[in-house]
């Protein structure tokens, strides 16, 4: 008995990362988008037409990572014009950041001047968060899951999944956001003490994503209350949410890189 | 007369379709009167080789037209047949559900969407709340669960938010002390309109993102059945290359997802150690798939024509490096797991569905082996290589309680790393890529095609509908949880509420596959 289990420790070996901003994903990840302009109209127009989501604007050319669901095809189309970089870090506390135009710096804008004073403050030691899911398609409920796991080890920085929202501070909700939720999440959410934060977690969450023509959903929610972070992602890499909160608690900084370039 | 024969001449009034070929133009569609689709189901359910493998409404101009797809296990072969609603004269039709169980997701599906009534159904409740549903009235939060009287007993209610990072359903306990006398599953909240969305779009594009987004978990499996689909409504079969490559992403999706199951249930039950090896292995594997396709869950790499992401020789050897990795360490790791007596004895005899109780509920896939009932659409119904270069003979267990539904998993990690290397062997021979995706040929107007899959969790049918004009007009999916939801019901009954954690993980069922 003993031996088996020293056998499967052995094999096992160390698993956690120990610096999570050294990791490189694959050049194959799609991360944030690069466009390098100026891209001809027709072409812009006809990436438009295709994109899914309807994430891409042509005139002046923009891509909404937010809407974006990571599916290649634009940059398939307009190789030489788009190209979807390994860059995890999609997150910010803006919206509009989220919004890539041609020739961007290379980096998303975290816009750490707009997160609320009381976060860091309050929980930039401890963080403590329930999450909901309301429609969401399970691939960012188990990477959220895989955040905390063995290799990730979100946790050692005082971050947390809580099972109440008595003890949490704040909501991660991902998927789009169904009207048969809408309910549960903003009894949820009000169950939390005040100051509590908001947090999309995955396109559909920020934007409805490709659900967003759908009759079935219900964001109203998201119009009454004020959200501090949005994170793209279809689904959200572990990479890409533990860097999103981190740099919400100001633990991880955007703005300097982003300003070196 | 042999069995087949046998079959034919009962259903003669129904059209059979080689499930290679899986598609019918619309004039062939045999339509019955209620009284004779009744009689046939009614008929063929009575062997067990036989299971409804979708059964829904559509609109068309005269009203609501029922169609329904029956899968014989042991011939391989699928039967079509149809009912416009009314057409008779009838608007309450007797239910199918009172003599077959497994019926009542259907039954109570074509409620919700049409409102077509069923006499004497034992079961007739809002199935999913979908925004399309005829009686807008009906609100979820006066859900009829049922209930029983008794001083000693009482209610827990659980959802719909659950403790951990999970989709939302509400389940509904009655207990005697501490034991499970009765659980109702409520669901519905997931609901996105898939359905419609898929048929509203002309973007072919859009429509297998949204099949890739049916179960995240299951992105591979579900985009799998889209393309299949497509490619047979527009007779253009994938190459050999594709079809190849498709089937090494689904075992790469069922490995990675049974090895998240092991582990999650190794949690529940506090052992450490199979947990977190587990945790590992599946990261490795899904690293591969992100290797592959730029994606940890396989979303972009299954589309209709072709593919943007061939294995190439390097991904070849990283995969079966990979492989072999995870055959070694979890051979360690089930060597463990079957030696701790503490670990097998929170497993064993916990939380059993009857082979009886699988049969008569429709169960499918692995909650179905683990009850020792055969149902893997890879064996019945085989499609690409399936069939022919890998004969797939199922993994099997008998007690149909939390430990043979793991050891399904413990099996069947291994079968599929065993194939994806049969695979690339295969793919090694063959010198050409697969094309690159087309989302532009015509489809067959006026047509019916479907398309099965196995996923990890069980069989997955698509069904799709063209115009005239030769445009998908109706879409019909159904994932494994429509059936298997009732079976964890039914298996948590008796046990400790304290054991429903680790009953629910053992079928790890999906919450938006069935609310669509
Ligand atoms: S990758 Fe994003 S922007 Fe490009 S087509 Fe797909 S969804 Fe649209």
């Amino acid at each position: 008995m003993l031996v088996s289990k020293l056998k499967v420790l052995r094999s096992h070996g160390k698993q956690f990362i120990p610096d999570l901003q050294g990791v490189k994903l694959p050049d194959t990840f799609r991360g944030r988008p690069r466009i390098t302009g100026p891209i001809p109209s027709e072409l812009a127009g006809e990436l438009e037409r295709i994109c899914p989501v309807g994430a891409i604007t042509a005139e002046p050319f923009s891509l909404d990572t937010g809407r974006c669901v990571f599916c290649n095809e634009c940059a398939m189309r307009a190789p030489q014009h788009i190209v979807f970089t390994s860059d995890y870090r999609l997150s910010s506390a803006d919206r509009d950041a989220l919004v890539v135009r041609e020739n961007a710096p290379e980096a998303i804008d975290f816009r750490a001047d707009k997160v609320r004073t009381c976060i860091h403050r309050l929980f930039g030691r401890a963080l403590k968060l329930r999450e909901v899911s309301a429609g969401g398609d399970n691939a960012t409920e188990m990477e959220l899951n895989a955040s905390m796991n063995v290799n990730f080890d979100f946790s050692r920085f005082g971050i947390d999944f809580v099972a109440s929202p008595r003890h949490a501070d704040g909501v991660v909700l991902t998927g789009p956001l169904t009207e048969n939720m809408a309910r549960a999440l903003e009894i949820c959410y009000n169950s939390i003490p005040a100051p509590r934060i908001l947090i999309l977690a995955g396109s559909d969450a920020v934007s409805g994503g490709l659900f967003a023509d759908s009759p079935a959903l219900q964001r109203d929610f998201l119009d009454r209350y004020p959200v501090d972070l949005y994170i793209p992602g279809n689904p959200v890499h572990p990479l890409t949410f533990i860097d999103g909160i981190m740099t919400l608690l100001g633990h991880y900084r955007r703005e300097p890189w982003l300003q070196a370039q | 007369m042999g069995m087949n024969a046998h079959w034919d001449k009962t259903m003669n009034r129904w059209l059979k379709i080689d499930p290679r070929e899986g598609r019918v133009s619309l004039n062939e569609l045999p339509r019955l009167a209620y009284a004779e689709l009744y009689d046939d189901l009614n008929r063929c359910l009575q062997d067990e080789n036989f299971h409804v493998a979708s059964y829904f409404g559509v609109t068309v101009p005269e009203g609501v037209l029922l169609i329904c797809l029956v899968a014989d296990d042991a011939s391989g072969g699928v039967w079509l047949a149809s009912y416009l609603y009314g057409e008779g004269g009838e608007r309450i039709l007797p239910s199918l559900t009172a003599v077959h169980p497994a019926l009542h997701v259907f039954e109570r599906e074509m409620t919700e969407n049409f409102g077509i009534c069923f006499a004497d159904s034992p079961w007739n409740k809002p199935l999913r709340y979908a925004h399309d549903r005829a009686d807008r009235r009906q609100s979820m939060n006066c859900y009829p669960f049922y209930a029983i009287e008794g001083e000693a007993l009482h209610e827990v209610n659980v959802g719909p938010i659950h403790a951990g990072i999970i989709e939302p359903g509400c389940f509904r306990f009655i207990c005697n002390g501490e034991q499970i006398v009765h659980l109702e599953i409520m669901l519905g909240y997931q609901h996105r309109g898939v359905e419609r969305l898929l048929r509203e779009t002309d973007n072919r594009l859009r429509q297998t993102l949204l099949c890739e987004s049916v179960a995240g978990d299951s992105a591979v499996a579900h985009g799998s059945a889209y393309a299949m689909l497509v490619e047979r409504l527009g007779q253009r079969p994938a190459s050999e290359v594709l079809e190849l490559e498709r089937a090494i992403a689904l075992e790469l999706e069922r490995i990675a997802v049974h090895l998240a199951d092991t582990g999650a249930l190794c949690m529940d039950i506090g052992y450490q150690l199979g947990q977190v090896a587990c945790e590992a292995l599946r990261t490795i594997v899904i690293n591969t798939t992100q290797a592959w396709c730029g994606n940890r869950f396989g979303k972009g790499l299954i589309r209709p024509g072709g593919s943007f992401y061939p294995l190439t020789d390097g991904l070849r050897t990283l995969v079966r490096n990979n492989m072999e990795e995870v055959r070694r360490r979890f051979a360690e790791v089930t060597d463990d797991l079957l030696d701790s007596a503490s670990v097998l004895a929170r497993f064993e005899d916990c939380g059993v569905l009857t082979r009886t109780q699988a049969l008569r509920i429709g169960a499918v896939g692995e909650a179905a082996r683990a009850s020792d009932l055969k149902r893997d659409v890879r064996a019945s119904h085989p499609w690409g290589p399936y069939g022919a270069l890998i004969v797939h003979e199922p993994v099997m267990a008998a007690g149909g309680d939390v430990f043979s539904r793991l050891k399904i998993r413990l099996g069947e990690v291994m079968q599929s790393i065993s194939y994806v290397n049969t695979l690339i062997d295969r793919l090694d021979e063959i010198p050409e890529k697969s094309p690159r995706p087309d989302y532009t040929f015509p489809l067959a107007p006026s047509a019916l095609a479907f398309s099965m899959q196995e996923g990890w969790r069980g069989e997955i049918v698509h069904v799709g509908l063209t115009d005239a004009g030769g445009r998908l007009c109706a879409y019909k999916l159904k994932d494994p949880s429509l059936h298997n939801w009732l079976g964890l019901a039914l298996a948590v009954r008796g046990e400790g509420i304290s054991d429903f954690p680790i009953c629910n993980k053992s079928f790890n069922l999906s919450y938006c596959g069935h609310d669509l």
